[in-house]
């Protein structure tokens, strides 16, 4: 009895769940390993298609586009050549393939998020007990130390993007779900009440009502999703994703400091491309009184 | 105005748990401080009763918190009332299957809100349509339709603004057109004008009566602002605390307020009353004696 009570904490009993993570990781791996690489497969196919979509574009049609969009989502043109002469810059720089291998990996990344995260941020608006349920499943996601589940992730699905994107996911998705759930909750009462006044049924409401009034939100929770997304590059080469992120990694590991500054600067002109001509574009095309629905 | 439209009979709506109990306690006659003090339940709307006919404009009056606005909600149901009958066309609407009651609320009822309820991603035009849109309404006949409304609430021209853009005089003739737009039998207004200018407020109020003289639909009319349920009703009910105080016709009610209570709450438009001067309803002529001014209270 006295034992518990002594200064330091008693060492006489631990809990040891790391022996049984590691069993679990390990019976999931050669139980499951068909069901791992057929994802693994599918997956890669998918990837690689989408890298030799971006990469089809040509480089000089990449940035007129930007300068357009640039230009028409912010309503400035000198914004437009800014872009599209940072965009230049990083062809300059010898980084457009690796930019465009980066890319690839983020919009399948950001793509996966939302299919899985637009569901459940809508699920959870409409059910307490899911909302109750994912919150602390979000918070361990968003916290969890990426390095955690990317050893795992590597073991299930090898090196390489597959790993890369799927990890990329469990960190990215968070923001769409919370953002979606809280957007749709926040929506007017009185508006939803007009809806259902109205006669709307479930999905008329949804789609309706709760979604639109909601958007500008959702649209914040898809823009952080890909901040983030963004933020995982240089981690994601780590377990063997080409692009920009291994150019960090080699930068690193050869003390090469020039080439890492390099990069870097070529990865913050990424993130604030899709940063701004997305937000610029999402402002645009919710200018109420543009057009009719 | 012939039959009845409306008929609702005991209407009870207790928030909280265990309505049961709470019903039991009503019966014993306990009152609602003393309910909420022992079961944390709210009796929002205590055995009220009353009729609607065919194009009446039914004013019920109260402070807030009296559940006026809870008796408008269980009328389409946005509300489920813990207990009574809503006889709507001599059906009672707690018995609609799902299917049956959003096609009452698409088809028979329309509601126009206090903060108006409008959706602002869309312009006027497509907020009128809304309740066309829910109900299917082809695109041709739906714009049509609109339309109209559109311009029965005097907001010709404006059919492409957006409702951000809409000072809130405007944006209540929106919600108005978008109730109107449905060609309900009944119509519900929750406060409408509470949210606007006085001014405003008198510039709506003669709008309604001048759309009603058109169109006679049948109007149950939530208020707390007693000119105005006056100017405007047919019928009055004074409602507090979830329960009819009176229920009659602006000037069965001013002749004889049912207690302290109404007598307090009329004072504003007696005081009003030229000398000598008897009502039936502010809305028609006054029976007043030669020389006064039959526009008292408008």
């Amino acid at each position: 009895m006295l034992a518990l009570l002594a200064d330091t904490f008693p060492t006489w009993y631990k809990l040891d769940i790391g022996t049984w993570f590691d069993q679990v990781v390990t019976h999931l791996g050669v139980r499951y390993s068909w069901f791992f690489d057929l994802v693994s497969h599918d997956l890669l196919w998918f990837l690689n298609g989408l890298e030799r979509l971006v990469n089809g574009i040509p480089w000089w049609l990449l940035i007129v586009a930007v300068f357009a969009v640039g230009w028409r989502a912010t309503g400035k043109m000198r914004n437009g050549l800014i872009y599209a002469a940072m965009l230049l810059l990083v062809g300059v720089l010898g980084l457009w393939d690796q930019m465009n291998q980066t890319v690839a990996i983020v919009i399948a990344s950001v793509l996966f998020s939302l299919i899985i995260g637009l569901p459940f941020g809508i699920l959870a608006a409409n059910s307490r007990a899911l909302s109750s349920a994912l919150r602390p499943l979000l918070d361990a996601m968003q916290t969890m130390p990426t390095f955690v589940y990317l050893i795992p992730a590597v073991m299930f699905f090898g090196l390489g993007k597959v790993p890369a994107v799927i990890a990329t996911t469990i960190y990215a998705a968070p923001p769409v779900v919370r953002l979606t759930s809280h957007a749709i909750e926040q929506v007017d009462p009185e508006v939803v009440e007009a809806g259902r006044a109205f006669g709307a049924n479930r999905w008329q409401l949804l789609f309706k009502v709760q979604i639109p009034q909601a958007l500008p939100t959702i649209l914040q929770g898809i823009n952080q999703t890909m901040m983030m997304a963004v933020s995982m590059i240089v981690t994601c080469s780590m377990i063997g994703a080409r692009g920009l992120g291994l150019e960090v990694i080699t930068a690193i590991n050869r003390l090469e400091i020039g080439r890492g500054f390099t990069s870097g600067i070529a990865i913050v002109i990424v993130a604030v491309l899709i940063d701004r001509l997305t937000q610029g574009w999402f402002r645009h095309g919710l200018k109420p009184g543009e057009g009719r629905s | 105005m012939s039959g009845v439209l409306l008929e609702v009979r005991n209407l009870t709506r207790i928030f909280g748990r265990d309505p049961a109990r709470v019903r039991a306690m009503l019966a014993e006659g306990l009152g609602k401080d003393e309910i909420y003090r022992t079961t944390g339940a709210t009796v929002a709307v205590d055995d009220v009763s009353f009729e609607v006919a065919e194009g009446e404009t039914f004013v019920i009056i109260g402070l807030s918190g009296s559940g006026k606005s809870t008796v408008v909600r269980c009328l389409n149901l946005l509300q489920v009332p813990t207990s009574g009958q809503i006889l709507f066309a001599g059906r009672d609407i707690l018995g609609y299957r799902a299917s049956e009651l959003l096609a009452y609320r698409r088809n028979r009822v329309s509601m126009v809100f206090q903060n108006f309820g409008l959706l602002n991603h869309r312009d006027v035009l497509d907020n009128v349509a809304f309740g066309l849109e829910l109900r299917g309404t082809p695109g041709d006949e739906r714009r049509r339709k609109a339309l109209e409304a559109v311009a029965m609430v005097g907001l010709g021209g404006q059919e492409h603004r957006r409702i951000d853009a809409l000072s809130g005089g405007m944006k209540q003739r929106v919600g108005l057109a978008r109730a109107l737009a449905n060609d309900p039998d009944l119509l519900l207004m929750d406060e409408p004008f509470s949210a606007l200018d006085p001014i405003v407020r008198r510039d709506m109020q003669g709008e309604l009566l001048k759309i009603q003289s058109q169109v006679r639909k049948t109007i149950v009319f939530i208020t707390h602002d007693i000119n105005e349920a006056f100017k405007l009703g047919d019928t009055i009910a004074i409602m507090r605390d979830g329960k009819f105080v009176q229920c009659g016709t602006p000037g069965a009610i001013l002749e004889h307020p049912a207690n302290d209570y109404v007598a307090d709450f009329i004072q504003d438009i007696r005081q009003r009353l030229p000398e000598g001067c008897r009502l039936q309803s502010l809305r028609g002529p006054a029976v007043c004696p030669l020389n006064a001014d039959p526009n008292v209270g408008r």
